[in-house]
């Protein structure tokens, strides 16, 4: 019965870990930028919405209505300012300056909130939980959170296939030279794609700091999972970055269900796994 | 020229990085005349039609100047929202967008026009029963045809054609020049660039010769002989 | 006899070298001019020197960005302290057996991870260096996750009290500097070197002329990861105590060293000097700043990136023409007195 309980809270940690891909992917999708300071924006979002909630007095939900436009403003003007300086032909240029943003962000909320570990407190909602019978229970937040991560990935799946925005997205991420033909300012649509990109990590981020303990450092372990879950997944798919998440999510959980020294590391050995047979990810996009 | 002309280039010069592509350019096209650009690989041809698009940048404003208004050196997003839409060289469709979505962010500008998916359909009937099908699984006969419907979405007062006929069947060819006239007729301008001359002087107007990043040999087409051609097009 | 040569240095190079070689002389005889703090200081610039280099043949001569080069730094530790305390052998062998250790290691690394393309790959080389991190932690036999000391007798064996071990140890830091370098660029005047050249301008083509780009790629990948495993082995030689957390840190042994290879300039030997130079000497003026001085060496990597991104050296090189190591290729022909016979044609 522990094994069930270990895999329905893997399931619902890989919502968490979907989310943490979405972002990641679609950024990569329009504009082919790896954002390797990704999980220290979703660490930022995470404190926003601590200084958030204790400015304010509110919860962590009513926090993501300031804390989700604010990162995609944030996100907006980091593509503008600096992002777009980066990106071209060369591979590395973006790569390096989100790496060395990642190192600044890190360090800026260390020097901002020292090093001790903290956590946001969403009151009773914490505690509760559904009972299925059998010893089995689900807990009303993470179910929330799951909720929350296939609401989003639906959401960004229908914005990209259905709305003008994600027409502008996918042309540009085509052939961004007659995107420009098109009236599209290459600028402006990278831009919106980082807003939205961090808004989802909004999310990702509020939903982790109510979930587990978090300090400064943890965000590049966060981008990795959801690199991982974007890999397992395989590329260009929102639903399969979603698959992805949740058998990483599983993965672990069983993992710690074995050792808990184990739990991150049986996540890395599927992501091996998966690389070494199949590279291209167990859903690819189908759709040519 | 008795008319204003729509589009001017004034000593155009353009530039890749140190490598200079075109010299002193100068010409005139007037509203629904048709322009054609003739030249070798490498005369420069290209680099016109993307420098008056604002692909590249043009090193001064009054370089070129549009419907009286100067706009060299304006990014591409500028330039097709004042009327000035570009069919580029290989099509270049969007290749996860279906027919219908290309041709609908051909017409994102939203400019007022007579152009609109229904026109579009009108035009080339035969787009209207792939509408959702992805772009590039179309024949290359009717990519072209997406790629022109999907500059005139944009209701352009100028088309710039490049290599329409490149890659396709010769009766494919004849059947998407014979529509251009009807563009023409509704006033629209076009400056097309052809490798096939026979084709662009039947097409055109008025013909420009490049050399070399120069204009060597300028006059209407009717006026044109095989031998002046022929003398321009490789510097005999 | 061919009129036209390959030659591969320039006046400056014939100037430079000279001049590095004195340098060399100078530093080897540190133990005399200097106490044990700046001994310390120094081999600590040796082994940052030879880091640099490294991530710069993998980043820029083989277009392998790696975040992941902890990962060997960390093996090499790793190799070298259970080689020394669990099997006995002397921690000066357990130097090269270390470098043997990850060259062994690297190839299934690298066998999983070129499936991953550009930015992709460097990610997927820091799982593995979190794999092997994780890994350690489970290593029970090394202390887990608290890691271990090396046992008095260990040090012993290495040399006869602290100030004869210190010096031998500085020895080797800068021998294995240099015998990096040479190794880098050794590679890079061979085959490969022109191998790498030409994957570096156009993929496609030097694979359509017969270039095997991913055994080249390989080859550097192995020699960069074992040498990069020997520093790390003679890094914690010195430290004499090992953890999972400083072994693997992606901080001091990958972030520190991207900077200084972007600051000093990609794709250029003489970059990663450069950048080490100027890591260490702002380093010292604003260590004070604590986590602040690792924002303005973040700011400064962007910077450069963004508005000099062939760094500081690539800048001052271009401007002057310098080269320190005779690396370039260009076609000159025979002084005169042998060429005229050959290139004139009778008339």
């Amino acid at each position: 019965m522990e094994w069930i309980n270990a895999i329905v809270q893997g399931v619902l940690l890989g919502g968490l870990y979907g989310l943490f891909a979405a972002g990641l992917s679609l950024i990569f999708g329009v504009m082919r930028l790896v954002n390797i300071a990704h999980g220290d924006l979703i660490v930022l979002a995470a404190y926003l919405a601590l200084v958030v909630t204790q400015a304010l007095g509110i919860g962590p939900l009513p926090s993501l209505l300031l804390v989700v436009p604010l990162m995609a403003v944030i996100g907006y003007g980091l593509q503008r300012l600096l992002l777009n300086r980066a990106l071209g032909d060369d591979l590395l240029p973006p790569l390096l300056v989100t790496f060395g943003l990642s190192v600044i962000i890190q360090n800026g909320l260390l020097e901002v909130f020292s090093a001790d570990s903290r956590r946001l407190q969403a009151g009773a909602i914490e505690t509760a939980a559904l009972p299925l019978g059998g010893g089995l229970a689900i807990g009303v937040l993470p179910l929330l959170q799951f909720g929350v991560a296939v609401a989003a990935i639906a959401g960004l799946q229908l914005l990209s296939w259905r709305t003008p925005l994600g027409r502008a997205f996918r042309a540009t991420a085509d052939d961004p030279e007659v995107a420009r033909l098109m009236g599209l300012d290459n600028r402006h649509v990278f831009a919106l794609a980082m807003a939205l990109s961090l808004a989802v990590v909004a999310l990702a981020g509020v939903f982790l700091a109510v979930r587990t303990n978090f300090d400064p450092a943890i965000g590049p372990a966060r981008l990795i999972f959801g690199f991982e879950a974007v890999i397992i997944g395989g590329l260009g798919s929102l639903w399969g970055t979603l698959a992805g998440g949740v058998l990483l999510g599983v993965a672990q959980s069983i993992g710690a269900q074995i050792d808990p020294g184990w739990q991150i590391l049986a996540g890395h050995l599927l992501f091996l796994l998966v690389l070494a047979v199949r590279p291209e990810g167990l859903f690819p996009r189908l759709r040519g | 020229m008795p008319e204003a002309p729509l589009l001017e280039l004034r000593a155009l010069d353009a530039f890749y990085g140190d490598f200079q592509a075109l010299f002193g350019i100068s010409m005139a096209v007037a509203p629904g005349q048709v322009a054609a650009v003739i030249g070798a690989n490498g005369a420069g041809k290209s680099t016109l039609l993307k420098t008056i698009a604002g692909l590249i940048a043009a090193p001064s404003r009054d370089a070129v100047v549009f419907g009286g208004e100067p706009i060299g050196g304006l990014p591409a997003h500028g330039v097709v929202g004042r009327g000035i839409a570009l069919v580029p060289e290989g099509r270049r469709l969007f290749s996860s967008l279906s027919v219908e979505e290309n041709l609908l962010i051909g017409g994102r500008t939203r400019r007022p026009g007579p152009w609109s998916l229904e026109a579009v359909y009108g035009f080339f009937p035969v787009l209207a029963e792939r509408r959702h099908t992805p772009a590039t699984a179309l024949s290359g006969g009717q990519q072209q045809m997406v790629a022109i419907g999907r500059a005139l979405m944009s209701n352009p007062r100028l088309l710039l054609c490049d290599e329409i006929s490149l890659g396709l069947a010769p009766v494919i060819v004849r059947d998407i020049y014979a529509r251009l006239p009807a563009l023409a007729a509704q006033g629209t301008a076009m400056v097309i660039v052809e490798q096939d001359v026979s084709q662009a002087l039947a097409a055109a107007d008025h013909v420009f010769c490049l050399r070399e990043g120069r204009v060597v040999l300028e006059d209407t087409a009717r006026a044109l002989t095989r031998e002046a051609v022929a003398a321009a097009y490789f510097g005999v | 006899m061919s009129a036209i040569h390959v030659a591969h240095g320039t006046r400056a190079s014939r100037i430079g070298l000279p001049l590095f070689l004195v340098l060399l002389a100078v530093l080897a005889a540190a133990p005399w001019w200097t106490d044990r703090q700046g001994m310390r200081l120094l081999g600590e610039i040796y082994a940052y020197a030879a880091l640099a280099s490294l991530w710069n043949l993998l980043a820029g001569y083989a277009g392998l960005v790696t975040v992941g080069q902890q990962a060997f730094v960390g093996l090499g530790a790793y190799a070298l302290f259970s080689l020394s305390l669990l099997l006995g052998l002397n921690p000066l062998w357990g130097i090269p057996a270390a470098g043997l250790v990850a060259a062994l290691a690297a190839v299934p690394v690298a066998a999983l991870t070129f499936r991953l393309r550009g930015a992709y790959f460097a990610i997927g080389t820091w799982v593995v260096a979190e794999v092997f991190r994780l890994f350690a932690a489970q290593f029970t036999a090394l202390g887990g996750g608290s890691g271990t000391s090396l046992p008095a007798s260990v040090v012993a064996s290495i040399a006869s009290g602290r100030a004869a071990r210190e010096q031998l140890l500085y020895w080797l830091a800068l021998g294995l500097a240099v015998l990096v370098l040479l190794a880098i660029l050794l590679l890079l005047r061979s085959r490969h070197g022109l191998a790498l050249a030409a994957i570096r301008d156009n993929e496609v083509a030097a694979r359509s002329c017969g270039i095997e780009v991913d055994r080249t790629r390989l080859v550097v990948f192995v020699l960069a990861s074992a040498c990069a495993a020997m520093v790390g082995a003679l890094i914690f030689l010195q430290k004499l105590r090992i953890s999972p957390d400083a072994a693997f840190s992606v901080n001091d042994w990958t972030a520190l060293v991207i900077f200084i290879a972007v600051i000093g300039g990609i794709g250029r030997v003489e970059g990663p000097l450069i950048g080490t130079a100027i890591f260490f000497l702002l380093r010292e003026t604003l260590s004070q700043l604590g986590s602040l001085y690792l924002m303005v060496l973040g700011a400064v990597a962007i910077a450069v990136m963004l508005f000099a991104p062939r760094g500081l050296w690539g800048v001052l090189a271009d401007r002057l023409g310098w080269q320190v190591f005779p690396l370039a290729r260009r076609l000159e022909a025979r002084p005169p007195m042998l060429s005229t016979s050959s290139l004139r044609e009778p008339s």
